[in-house]
């Protein structure tokens, strides 16, 4: 894979590593090293198997198959402890602090100074952790606590805690998403001048223009296998981009003929601060408009807040013309709005309940009667729309969570579409479920959509987006920075857009104006 | 390159994480200090309509009788600041006690350390049965120390098969230990101060210590920063065995009548001092001091009550009163600091 082998073994790299969840498979047989004195990039789609790779790293799972050598000699990284002993420090997408604990025990914790007696000195983890801040350039009280601290500053603790390790080998998975310029700035000074002092970076980030400016070599990975390495000097945004994307959109998305009627679905101006801010789209009857973008960038946010689960600041939210009260799932539902959440195991389903109760659960009321639900109303109500959506169960009377993941989501559509929806939002329709009963998933979306009903889908593979919507939006931190007609919804428009650059803007090929350095 | 989060983008150093944290600490600080002022306002009011409630031998009283109640707030914290709970307490109270009594009267020339010790390593042991299914087991320790509650109670019935233990059994010495006072303060409540100082300094200064904090405030975040976490809830409950043991043996030397049922419904009210001096139930945050603060006033309240001639049923009203307000002060601080922390400015005031 490396074309010129260092002289030194790497101080960290991954053989043949793969890592399987149940029936997915995250990892399936990826190489990397990270040399000493270099910033490695890495870059991946959504789902592409960074984060696993990172957890294999930072000792949080261990890889089914191949390993992890360490100075060219094959360790077992047991846990989080061996990987620190290791030198490997990571931050972490997710800010992962103590809230309530101070920033300076929450950088230092299980690591702090020690005085006579094994006792913690206070005074000196304080300066040290302002030296940190110092370092960063941020100014941070170390003795207040974790506790409302912005994602932001969060991050930056996150980034001194990584700092005070000293560690050879840095591990950064997305550590700019929530930063502002200068702060990404600082980190990028402090990044290289820890690759001066020999130290060997991992960098993720689906910011091109942050991966090329700061990366020496770059990994691309797609569907949790290796596509390719090569020096950043060598590669541009768009041969990276092909390569992330790189496959033939599956040709399995049912063919349609939309015909869109009148405005079911109207959303203006629909803002929470510090989340989404200016969200306004509209979605017809029979029309199927996704909602695409990378994690974070605000998509589940913004149909949770439609739909009125989450509260919004600013906006409105219509259905059929009149508008929906904020904060009311309930006036939603009874204006005819339904939701496929993202997690269905915590909010679609309630995995204890039998398959037909869960089907109808929408409709309870209505199959009740002096408020006692009558078990044979319930049974054949469900037994409707869990035929035609072929759901597989061998019993309907079982608890739904013996079901496999694609029928539990045909439940969770079957509870829905039980109450005659005109809108239908879709978060994240297939995630998780096996090839065979997507394409299902995708048929019945798209005939939902045949039958009038407005579907809104939040889906971060792009082939299905691309596959199955009549419009796209992309959405990149909190807004709508793109809306492209299915003729002109190509991968790379969506992708240049979700990573917040401008499809028609930027001269393609062409060095963002950071590569300079 | 990104949307800014605000910040200036021309200054050196950026100011972050603003709001008001000296006022944020200064809440966290009013919380114990409520507690004083609750006692010394019941007190207060207590002595006025009785002065002997301040006589040496009343207050004797008091600190002996909240003796037992402090060490056992003490583990309580340890367990509770890692969102754990024991609620076997009681029942390991009682078994220690009785299993002293029993010592003593197998082998009547038993020196009295070695007696305690018994007591303290048999708590120890029992705490370790709790911490091991918590920690090894992952069973939610509510549903644990509910079941050894009743399995450690049922051995001890088993054990004294109805029998007592009465004060002949034991050593004058044994028994001397809960009337001895140095400086006009009872031994038993020395050792309850003892046992406040010790855990609370351990709890401030040792790494050990700060990483049950952090288990208890993000459970998640201390796997992921390489805490033994399994370890750290093993060693809570051990201590927390140890501590109820050693209450045990106190108990016995200042009752010095002792059977099966010696111990029971202890467990709540541990639970309640600790919430009362602010351990906050889902780990994290809390200090020993409000936790021993927490059960001194339940005793104060428990003997100021007859003396105010209020009748005994409204004692436990009082006690869930009580609690509802410690925990609706915890949340209005709560809410209070984390305005100021996030720099909304001191709520109009």
């Amino acid at each position: 894979m490396a074309p010129h082998p260092p002289p030194d073994p790497p101080p960290l790299a991954l053989v043949d590593a793969a890592k399987s969840f149940g029936m997915v498979r995250a990892l399936r047989g990826v190489s990397l090293d990270l040399r000493a004195g270099e910033i490695h990039g890495l870059c991946g789609e959504n789902g592409a198997g960074k984060s696993t790779l990172v957890a294999l790293l930072a000792g949080v799972h261990q890889p089914d198959a191949g390993h992890i050598e360490i100075d060219g000699a094959p360790v077992a990284l047991s846990g989080p402890a061996a990987a620190q002993r290791a030198g490997v420090a990571v931050i972490y997408q997710e800010p992962t602090l103590f809230p309530d604990l101070s920033v300076a025990e929450n950088i230092f914790m299980g690591r702090q100074p020690l005085r006579g007696g094994r006792r913690i000195d206070r005074r000196a983890m304080r300066t040290a952790t302002a030296e940190l801040f110092a370092r960063l350039g941020v100014r941070i009280d170390p003795d207040r606590p974790a506790r409302g601290l912005s994602i932001a500053d969060q991050q930056l603790v996150e980034i001194a805690k990584a700092l005070s390790f000293d560690a050879r080998v840095l591990v950064m998975d997305e550590p700019t998403a929530a930063l502002s310029g200068v702060e990404v700035r600082r980190l990028f000074a402090v990044a290289r001048a820890l690759r001066g002092n020999g130290a060997a970076i991992l960098f993720i980030s689906h910011r091109f223009d942050e991966v090329f400016a700061l990366c020496d070599r770059i990994t691309v990975m797609r569907d949790g296998g290796h596509v390719g390495t090569g020096r950043a000097a060598d590669l541009t945004v768009d041969a990276v981009v092909r390569q992330m994307v790189g496959r033939d959109i599956a040709t399995l998305y049912p063919e349609r003929t939309p015909a869109p009627g009148a405005p079911v679905l109207e959303v203006e101006e629909l803002g929470r601060r510090g989340v989404f801010s200016g969200v306004g789209f509209t979605v017809r009857a029979g029309e199927v408009v996704a909602l695409a973008g990378l994690v974070g960038a605000g998509r589940s946010e913004v149909v949770r807040a439609v739909f009125g689960i989450d509260r919004y600041d600013s906006g409105t939210v219509a259905v059929n013309g009149r508008p929906l009260p904020p904060n009311r799932p309930a006036a939603a539902m009874a204006a005819g709005v339904g939701l496929v959440p993202e997690d269905r195991r915590q909010q679609g389903l309630v995995m204890e309940l039998s398959v037909e109760r869960n089907a109808t659960l929408t409709r309870r009321w209505a199959l009740s009667r002096f408020g006692l639900l009558r078990r044979g109303a319930e049974a054949s109500a469900a037994a409707g729309w869990l035929g035609r959506l072929r759901v597989k169960a061998g019993d309907t009377a079982a608890p739904v969570a013996t079901l496999s993941g694609g029928n539990q989501q045909k439940v969770v559509l079957a509870k829905w579409l039980a109450g005659e929806p005109a809108v239908l939002i879709v978060d994240e329709p297939t995630r998780g479920i096996d090839v065979g009963t997507k394409a299902e998933v995708h048929r019945l979306l798209s005939e939902l959509a045949g039958q009038g009903i407005a579907v809104l889908m939040v889906s971060s593979e792009l082939p299905e987006v691309l596959g199955m919507a009549d419009r796209v939006l992309v959405m990149h931190e909190g807004r709508i920075t793109a809306e492209l007609h299915r003729d002109d919804a190509t991968e790379e428009a969506v992708m240049f857009a979700a990573t917040g650059q401008h499809a028609g803007g930027t001269a393609p090929g062409g060095p963002p104006p950071e590569a300079a350095r | 390159m990104s949307a800014g989060s605000g910040t200036g983008a021309s200054a050196p150093v950026a100011e972050h994480g603003g709001g008001d944290v000296r006022g944020a600490r200064r809440l966290r600080q009013v919380r114990e200090l409520g507690i004083l002022l609750a006692l010394a306002l019941i007190v207060a009011a207590t002595a006025v309509a009785n002065p002997g409630f301040l006589s040496g031998q009343s207050i004797r009283d008091l600190l002996l009788s909240a003796t037992l109640l402090t060490i056992l707030a003490v583990g309580q914290t340890l367990v509770i600041v890692t969102r754990s709970v024991d609620l076997s307490v009681g029942s390991v109270l009682g078994l220690a006690a009785f299993a002293t009594g029993t010592l003593f009267a197998a082998f009547p020339g038993l020196p009295v350390a070695v007696a305690v010790l018994a007591g303290v390593a048999l708590g120890a042991v029992c705490g370790a049965v709790n911490g091991a299914l918590v920690a090894v087991a992952r069973v939610p320790a509510l549903v644990v120390t509910l079941g050894t509650l009743y399995a450690f109670r049922g051995v001890d019935y088993w054990w004294a098969a109805g029998t007592q233990i009465n004060a002949a059994d034991m050593p004058a010495s044994f028994l001397g230990l809960g009337r001895t006072a140095v400086l006009g303060v009872p031994v038993p409540a020395l050792v309850a101060l003892a046992v406040v100082l010790a855990a609370g300094w351990y709890l401030a200064s040792y790494r050990s210590g700060r990483e049950l904090y952090a288990i208890g405030s993000e459970p998640h975040a201390a796997r992921l920063s390489g805490i033994p976490v399994d370890r750290r809830i093993f060693a809570a409950f051990v201590v927390n065995g140890a501590l109820a043991g050693l209450a045990g043996v106190l108990y016995a030397a200042r009752f010095g009548t002792l059977d099966a049922t010696v111990g029971t419904g202890l467990e709540l009210q541990v639970v309640a001092a600790a919430v009362v001096g602010g351990v906050a139930i889902f780990g994290g945050s809390g200090t020993v001091y409000g936790a021993a603060l927490g059960a001194v006033l339940l005793t104060t309240i428990g003997s100021a009550l007859p003396v105010l001639r209020v009748s005994g049923f409204w004692q436990q009203a009082v006690v869930g009163l009580l609690i509802l307000v410690a925990i609706g002060m915890d949340r209005i601080l709560a809410v209070r600091a984390a305005r100021r922390l996030r720099g909304g400015g001191p709520d109009g005031t």
